[in-house]
């Protein structure tokens, strides 16, 4: 058996590919869900119910997917650039930690400016601080060659230990009780709910905007033209004149701010403030979620909801029958390697 | 009954898509003798060896050697049946010695000692035998192209941790990389080898070395075998004929004036890694109109000039100028300077594959107006300069897509067509750098890429061209130098020089290279 390249993809195949690809995710699963001792049909049905059946059940689901699909355009924007951000875990830390010291209660009444001025710049904040995070693994790759998948990884460990110090020292909500949580947002910073007697807010359509935004900036734009052309062929893309270097900059910035905006939403539109379990892997579901994607911005939407729905119905379907919560993520992983593989046959095919 | 052929190929079918790569092929190799297999790029050569070597699985046909069916699929089975493969490209590790190399993969996991010393007298036995000295100890890394191929050939005649050595032994364009003189040495050695009882299969599309080293010549075409044919006797004007299924025209070349220096090198250096400088203190000069050729045995720095004329890099040292002006090291500042370029490695450097025809039509200058206004792409304007693009310079295989078609799925012949339209159509340019601009293409491409080079330097265009190809050095110059070692010899014109004097200089023949 060996693979060999087909000339040419069809359109059919790339559509089809990543339905194939979740089919063979919940037959694959189902196999675990009997292992668990639960009945297949029940369980995923209470899954999809879960995920999807009621108006709660879909309100979670959007509430969730906000950050993914921010850290899921992060990952895809830098894919696509080859540069293979693996942080954004960290850079959405750092961003929801920037956040907060901008627009956080610090002695009680926080920096007491307009919010009009306060909000932008606590956003900026934490774009800034996600961007600056991935730039020294950009330059270093640049410059050096080093391996920003082992520094983009790494930084996360010393991003969260940083976060972990400053929740238990100068960022500590005095009035926590002595939980390691930091200082509430601001009450006029706090995003908007967007559906009565729900979580979601209006992080979700500004999500929705910029994916739409970068897929034209991936499409249309002449620094778009330089991310595909520098992530499918660098070396022809020096030869004719790009500036593969500063593309990798402008790309590690971008992602970067893509994953920091990801943090303040989550602190502006949920939580209010920051702890070290305000995210279950929103950066890492962003590189599964980007690949889901096949690195499509629009995608990226989709393939986010999908895993947000898991996630959420997951919870619900351990309550009722004995499957623990950690299938979603085992669908998850699952989907991912699927989708690979499905990714694989668009572009090669079987022979034997 | 007569005893079965060394080697029957049997209708022989290979598809990949709709693609028929190799349709029916029928052959028979007879001990001692050499067969030719010759045809153009995508012909099926290459696949047909690929499939005899167990790379492939053939979809039809079968394959005996001695009169026993070969296993297929199974490269283990074809070496076990005494197939041995020299590769166009070398499959050595250059951190080991040469015993290492031949040793390597054929001894067991489990076996306690390493049998070093029978490697050894093997590989000096088989070296004795057919006249190919090598150092066992010395470092691949440290051997010339002539001589790793040695080592190729030499591992797969070797008969250690095996049955037996090659008996059949397939060489894959083997002269493509040599100079003329190791060339000679090379078809020396197969004498012997077929002397010796051996039967080659000598793969190439040059037609002069074809009539010279084989008996017979299979003519592919098309995934076709349009015949076979004894070499004695064989008329040069038919063969190409068959090969390339219609006639076709060389490049003619018109007699036109010279005219101004359009660039100039002053002892230009370019460090290297090591010790030994990529290019060291080379002076140059390119007039309009006027075809210098370049040439030189592969790795003697033809890649750090054409680089450095590129815009790729700065000189360490001297000075470049173009039309009297220095430029910076950025290939955007040469494309505006008037300065096309051909890269060697089209689909690495030349094309960003996974891309589409219409967005590498304008790669060299999307970056400002017609194609970028305000940080925008106009997608009209770029995809109307490759649809001219594509009807100007005859792009093929684009039926399907249209200009949405990923570069990578054209053939080598029309890649290099889209990027010689890249690079030549709108402005005449001042300078052409074509850096082994036929590398690998078929008769007819040949034909079309050398005509589009001598119409611009009729035109006034100044043109450097790298090859290895002598002939086509010959076809195209009007002034020949020579690169060894990071040297350039003087250039001097065409009708000076000799085959047997560029080969001399191509090895670093003293008192030629340096001379005058």
């Amino acid at each position: 058996m060996r693979l060999e390249r087909r000339t040419r993809s069809s359109r059919l195949a790339l559509v089809a590919a990543p339905l194939g690809a979740v089919l063979a995710t919940l037959v694959l699963s189902s196999l675990l869900v009997a292992w668990a001792g639960a009945p297949v049909g029940r369980a995923y049905l209470l899954l999809m119910e879960g995920g999807f059946g009621s108006r709660f059940a879909i309100t979670e689901t959007l509430t969730r997917a906000t950050p993914l699909i921010l850290t899921g355009l992060a990952a895809a924007v830098a894919f696509r650039a080859r540069l293979y951000n693996i942080g954004a875990e960290g850079q959405l830390y750092a961003g929801a930690l920037a956040a907060v010291a901008v627009g956080g209660l610090h002695g009680g009444s926080g920096f007491e400016v307009s919010p009009w001025l306060l909000f932008p710049l606590m956003v900026a904040a934490a774009m800034l601080a996600g961007a600056l995070l991935l730039l020294g693994p950009a330059l270093l790759k640049s410059r050096f060659g080093v391996d920003e998948v082992v520094t983009t990884l790494l930084l996360n460990f010393i991003v969260l230990l940083g976060v972990s110090a400053l929740l238990d020292g100068p960022m500590k909500d005095p009035s926590a009780m002595g939980w390691p949580q930091s200082v509430a947002l601001q009450d006029t910073l706090q995003l908007d709910k967007l559906v009565p007697r729900s979580r979601v807010h209006t992080g979700l359509p500004a999500a929705l905007a910029l994916s739409v935004a970068l897929w034209a900036l991936l499409r249309f734009s002449t620094l778009g033209f330089e991310i595909r052309a520098v992530g499918s062929g660098a070396r022809a893309a020096a030869f004719a004149g790009m500036p593969v270097a500063a593309v990798g900059v402008k790309v590690a910035l971008l992602s970067g701010a893509l994953a920091g905006l990801a943090g303040a939403v989550e602190v502006a539109g949920r939580t209010g403030y920051v702890t070290l379990d305000m995210s279950p892997g929103y950066g890492t579901s962003g590189v599964v979620i980007a690949m889901l994607a096949m690195l499509n911005p629009l995608g990226v939407v989709a393939a986010a909801v999908f895993v947000a729905g898991m996630l959420v119905g997951a919870d619900s379907m351990s309550r009722a029958v004995a499957v623990p919560t950690y299938i979603a993520d085992v669908i998850t992983a699952i989907a991912l390697v699927c989708m690979l593989v499905a990714t694989l046959l668009t572009q090669y095919r079987i022979r034997t | 009954m007569p005893p079965p052929p060394l080697l029957r190929l049997s209708g022989i079918t290979k598809r990949f898509g709709a693609l028929v790569a190799n349709d029916g092929i029928s052959l028979d190799l007879d001990r001692g003798e050499v067969l030719a297999l010759l045809g153009e790029n995508g012909a099926g050569k290459s696949t047909l060896v690929s499939i005899l070597f167990g790379h492939y699985v053939a979809d039809e046909g079968r394959i005996d050697v001695d009169g026993q069916p070969l296993p297929p699929g199974q490269p283990g089975a074809a070496l076990a049946a005494g197939i041995g493969m020299v590769h166009q490209h070398f499959t050595l590790a250059d951190n080991l010695t040469v015993l290492d190399n031949v040793m390597l993969g054929t001894e067991g996991l489990w076996q306690p000692f390493s049998r070093r010393r029978a490697a050894r007298a093997a590989l000096l036995d088989t070296a004795q035998r057919f006249g190919l000295q090598v150092d066992p100890d010395a470092r691949v890394a440290a051997l010339s192209v002539g001589e790793r191929q040695r080592v190729e050939i030499l591992k797969a005649l070797v008969s250690f941790g095996r049955k037996q050595g090659a008996r059949i032994l397939i060489l894959d364009e083997p002269t493509a990389v040599l100079t003329p003189q190791e060339s000679e040495s090379l078809f020396a050695t197969l004498g012997q080898m077929v002397a010796a009882g051996l039967a080659i299969i000598f793969i190439s599309h040059k037609l002069d070395e074809v009539l010279r080293v084989s008996q017979r010549i299979a003519v592919l075409r098309g995934g076709k075998l349009v015949g076979v044919l004894p070499a004695q006797g064989a008329d040069k004007a038919l063969l190409a004929e068959a090969m390339v299924g219609r006639r076709v025209a060389p490049a003619v070349k018109h007699a036109h004036e010279t005219g101004a220096v359009v660039a100039q090198l002053q002892g230009v250096t370019l460090h290297g890694p090591g010790p030994n400088p990529r290019l060291a203190d080379v002076e140059l000069q390119l007039r309009a109109g006027q075809v210098l050729a370049v040439a030189g045995v592969a790795g003697n720095g033809q890649q750090a000039l054409a680089e450095l004329l590129c815009g790729e890099h700065a000189p360490d040292a001297g000075t470049i100028h173009v039309d009297g002006r220095a430029l910076p090291a950025h290939p955007r500042a040469w494309v505006q300077a008037g300065v096309a370029r051909i890269p060697e490695d089209r689909h690495a450097v030349g094309v960003v594959g996974d891309l589409p025809l219409w967005e590498n039509a304008f790669l060299e200058r999307y970056a400002s107006p017609p194609f970028s206004r305000a940080g925008l792409i106009d997608r009209r304007h770029a995809r109307a300069h490759a649809a001219t693009l594509v009807q100007r310079f005859d792009v093929r295989g684009t039926e399907a897509a249209g200009l949405d078609t990923p570069a990578r799925s054209l053939s080598g012949g029309n890649m290099q067509k889209l990027i010689l339209g890249r690079a030549l159509m709108g402005q005449l340019p001042r300078l052409i750098v074509a850096n082994q601009p036929t590398w690998g293409l078929d008769v007819g491409a040949v034909a079309y890429v050398h005509q589009q080079l001598l119409d611009a330097a009729a035109q006034g265009s100044a043109v450097l061209l790298i090859s290895e190809d002598l002939d086509e050095i010959f076809a195209l110059a009007d002034l020949i130098a020579v690169m060894h070692q990071g040297r350039l010899s003087a250039p001097r014109p065409r009708a000076d020089w000799t085959l047997a004097a560029i080969g001399l200089a191509m090895a670093g023949a003293d008192g030629v290279a340096h001379a005058a």
